[in-house]
């Protein structure tokens, strides 16, 4: 973290204070950030990004909830019950290895975008960006963009002023309560849910969920915004430790920029010493988090690349080649290579090395998936006796079998056990398990007395369902033989 | 609550005033070193107008290491009452729950065995009534109502199988209860005194009333001639006055056993222990004790009736008799 932001005086014309003795607080009063959201008519090539990002996530988050599947909730991570329904998939608590495997996946999937592409997922995907980019859309509708905002709350209080925050707020709230809803919606099913909350029967908990979540996305989205990145997420931290030199980060070319300065004619600016920067200000004005990139690689920076399309706005206006503010390693903008170089130096090793482990876990969690059986099957030996012996001398052990049927009908499966010659189950060789439900299921294997050696045997308990040879377990156990 | 501690040799009120003080003293301290803290400027040496906002010193002056540094990111001022919510929120805490020693109870009065009592009476009065109707019918028809076999066989599972196995065969010592052999009698009535009040069945040891060793023996063959098994007939022969003098005061002249004592029927080839001339020479010379506990305090009355109609079911599969005329 030092480290890189090192880098920060070296980027910025030399401070005219020196070094002085300053005093220093430890908490500071925050400063209201105003990001600008409109620069010309149509959106930049990067908010285009972003927005498709909106929609997508938002579609899928608001949306999924209300799908069916086979007369239930297609996805609905019933915690009561302790079963996840994912369209045709029901995963139980043993199922947990998916959990664990999905959270490799995304932890992965975190690390090779930022060695790639530095904060991508800050800057497009992220629940924090995603909610207050909706919320600085909605607050512009009511208040207007950034320089109708400030003068707004300069303002001494009046009808109009209240009435517009107002009217802010409560299209904020209205969204944010929706939000705490369908987020409800995933862990309980969400039509009985609203049913519940528009008769006012809602239960506690699920009530106090809905509020607790619209609350947070309140809160977060509309107050505390660029707060969260930079004083709460962990990931923001611990995300520039990906960095390095030829890793994509938005930055300003110090090089073409500086000395920065307005002036009006291209042609003349060569000539009175200035660099490509106007000095406009709109890389500023647009920062959601109310830095300026031309001070460099800073930690409070998300990666949002609203800047670039500032910049190129600007640099397209006035005539001159944009890219001054741009995606770019901090190799290439040290001239180590070009254009082509970025590209070639984003495959070095790391980046294999994520991508490899990523394609693995990927691979075989699928694979894994694909070859589930939604059939468990768990034998264990009656701890109270050991074997005993039956009417005609052979040697009886008694087990009892937990069959958990994990699909959503009622399932017949056939028994038998194999290990030892003429070992035969003495119980009923075929049951039923309900439903989506756990049995237990007394077994009784016997075996001809002189086929069993003295001790523990090892013997396996195989549970094939009737209707499908396919879906199959086979168990290893203990048989004990008498000791004479 | 208070009383459980006190009344433990380990307990000493020393205990209650240092975790009290301790607890207590700590938040107040927190608060303290936070308000401190909060008002506290640091004179520096720094770079002056390089820092996040125009103006500010870029470091707070700290080096380690030569070149490590610490940037001046001030935390917003709202920061600082998230952690004097905390302060008061512990505080609140310790008021509503015990958290001070066992002096105090806190004003919520909650305790852990306390939340599991309540939980216990929701579930009794949530579960109670689907028991209650069970219990009201005769085991002939639970048996034939898979519900209450289902219910029946996890209390089974849960309480009895240890001993009698998961299928109901038991083991060496502990009876078969799916053969329809009953030792203290196969009937509902019968079925639920044995669990209700458990069971005691004792065989004296005999070998001395029948005359020593060989008496035993000739006794043991006489008893395996009663199911027909392979014996001495000669020493049967020998052992079956001996049998009838003192063994049928209990197990009967025809050796048939008799439920109200427990006494088992010796005529079937079903044996306890096991059906070998020595085994059963062992039992006449040492004697048998043998308990079922009593499951009054363990389960309750209907869950005692719906596992009785569980095991009754095992040896009438589909309910082939109705349970009064089932007793032996």
């Amino acid at each position: 973290m030092e480290a890189k932001e090192a880098q920060r005086p070296a980027a910025v014309p030399a401070p005219a204070g020196g070094v002085q003795e300053v005093e220093v607080v430890l908490y500071a009063k925050r400063k209201e950030i105003y990001p600008r959201q409109k620069i010309g008519d149509s959106l930049g090539i990067f908010q285009k990004w972003r927005w498709a990002f909106v929609w997508l996530t938002q579609i899928v988050f608001y949306g999924l909830p209300w799908l069916t599947w086979n007369g239930r909730q297609a996805v609905l991570f019933d915690l009561a019950e302790r079963k996840f329904y994912i369209l045709g998939l029901v995963l139980w608590p043993q199922d947990i290895i998916y959990l664990t495997g999905i959270l490799i996946i995304a932890a992965l999937s975190l690390f090779l975008f930022t060695a790639v592409g530095g904060r991508l997922w800050c800057g497009y995907a992220c629940p924090q960006t995603v909610y207050t980019e909706v919320f600085m859309w909605i607050e512009r509708l009511f208040e207007g963009d950034r320089a109708k905002r400030m003068a707004l709350d300069k303002q001494p209080p009046s009808a109009r002023k209240v009435l517009r925050k107002t009217a802010k707020h409560a299209a904020w709230i209205a969204l944010a309560l929706w939000t705490g809803y369908t987020f409800v919606g995933f862990f309980t099913p969400i039509r009985e849910l609203g049913v519940e909350i528009l008769t006012l029967q809602v239960g506690g908990w699920a009530l106090f969920w809905v509020l607790f979540y619209g609350f947070a996305t309140y809160g977060n989205a509309g107050w505390m915004r660029e707060q969260v990145c930079k004083y709460m997420c962990p990931y923001a931290r611990f995300q520039s430790a990906m960095f390095d030199q030829d890793t994509l980060i938005v930055t300003y070319d110090t090089e073409r920029g500086e000395p920065r300065g307005a002036g009006s004619k291209t042609k003349d600016r060569k000539g009175a010493g200035l660099g490509d920067c106007v000095d406009c200000g709109l890389c500023v004005q647009v920062c959601p988090t109310g830095i300026d990139i031309r001070n460099g690689l800073q930690y409070e920076c998300i990666g949002c690349a609203a800047c670039i399309d500032a910049c190129d706005f600007v640099m397209e206006r006035a005539g001159m080649p944009k890219g001054l503010v741009r995606y770019a390693t901090e190799h290439s903008l040290a001239g180590r290579y070009g254009r082509k170089g970025i590209v070639e130096h984003i495959l070095r090793p790391r980046v294999f090395v994520y991508a490899g482990i990523l394609l693995v876990v990927i691979v075989a969690l699928a694979t894994a998936l694909a070859l589930r059986v939604p059939l468990k099957v768990d034998v264990i030996r009656d701890r109270g006796s050991l074997a005993t012996e039956a009417e005609d001398g052979s040697v009886v052990n008694t087990y009892r079998l937990t069959v958990i049927n994990t699909t959503e009908q009622p399932r017949e499966f056939t028994l038998s056990a194999e290990g030892l010659p003429g070992l035969r189950v003495e119980s009923a060789t075929r049951f039923t398990v309900p439903a989506a439900t756990t049995d237990a299921v007394p077994m009784r294997l016997a075996a001809p007395a002189g086929s069993v050696p003295p001790g523990s045997n090892k013997i396996v308990v195989v549970v094939t369902a009737v209707d499908d040879p396919g879906v199959s377990v086979h168990e290893k156990t203990a048989f004990l033989g008498l000791r004479h | 609550m208070s009383g459980d501690f006190q009344a433990s040799s380990f307990y000493s009120v020393f205990w209650d005033y240092y975790v009290a003080i301790l607890s207590l003293v700590s938040i107040v301290g927190c608060a303290v070193f936070l308000w401190l803290q909060s008002r506290r400027r640091i004179l520096v040496k720094s770079e002056v107008g390089a820092g996040p906002v125009k103006g500010d010193p870029a470091t707070t002056g700290h080096v380690w290491d030569g070149d490590l540094q610490e940037f001046n990111n001030p935390l917003p001022r709202w920061w600082i009452w998230l952690f004097y919510i905390t302060v008061v929120f512990s505080l609140v805490y310790l008021v509503l729950y015990p958290g001070l020693g066992t002096k105090w109870d806190g004003v919520l009065r909650w305790s852990s065995s306390g939340q599991y009592q309540t939980e216990v009476k929701a579930a009794q009065e949530r579960f109670g009534p689907i028991f209650e109707a069970f219990a009201q019918q005769p085991f002939d028809k639970l048996a034939a109502d898979p519900k209450a076999r289902a219910i029946g066989q996890r209390i089974f599972l849960n309480n009895c199988a240890q001993c009698h196995g998961s299928d109901a065969q038991g083991s060496r010592g502990f009876p078969n209860l799916a053969d329809g052999d009953w030792q203290w009698g196969g009937s509902q009535e019968a079925i639920l005194t044995t669990l209700l009040n458990g069971r005691n069945g004792v065989m004296p040891p005999m070998g001395a009333a029948v005359g020593g060793k060989d008496g035993v023996e000739d006794v043991a063959n006489f008893v395996l001639s009663l199911s027909g098994s392979a014996h001495n007939s000669a020493k049967a022969a020998k052992g079956k006055e001996k049998f009838e003098t003192v063994c049928a005061a209990c197990h009967g002249p025809e050796g048939k056993g008799n439920p109200a004592l427990g006494a088992p029927n010796l005529t079937d080839k079903t044996w306890l222990y096991g059906g070998s001339v020595t085994t059963i020479a062992e039992t006449i010379n040492a004697g048998r004790n043998n308990v079922m506990p009593s499951f009054k305090q363990i389960l309750t009355g209907p869950e005692i009736h719906l596992v009785g109609a569980y095991v009754w079911s095992l040896s009438h599969p589909a309910g082939t008799a109705p349970a009064a005329a089932a007793s032996k």
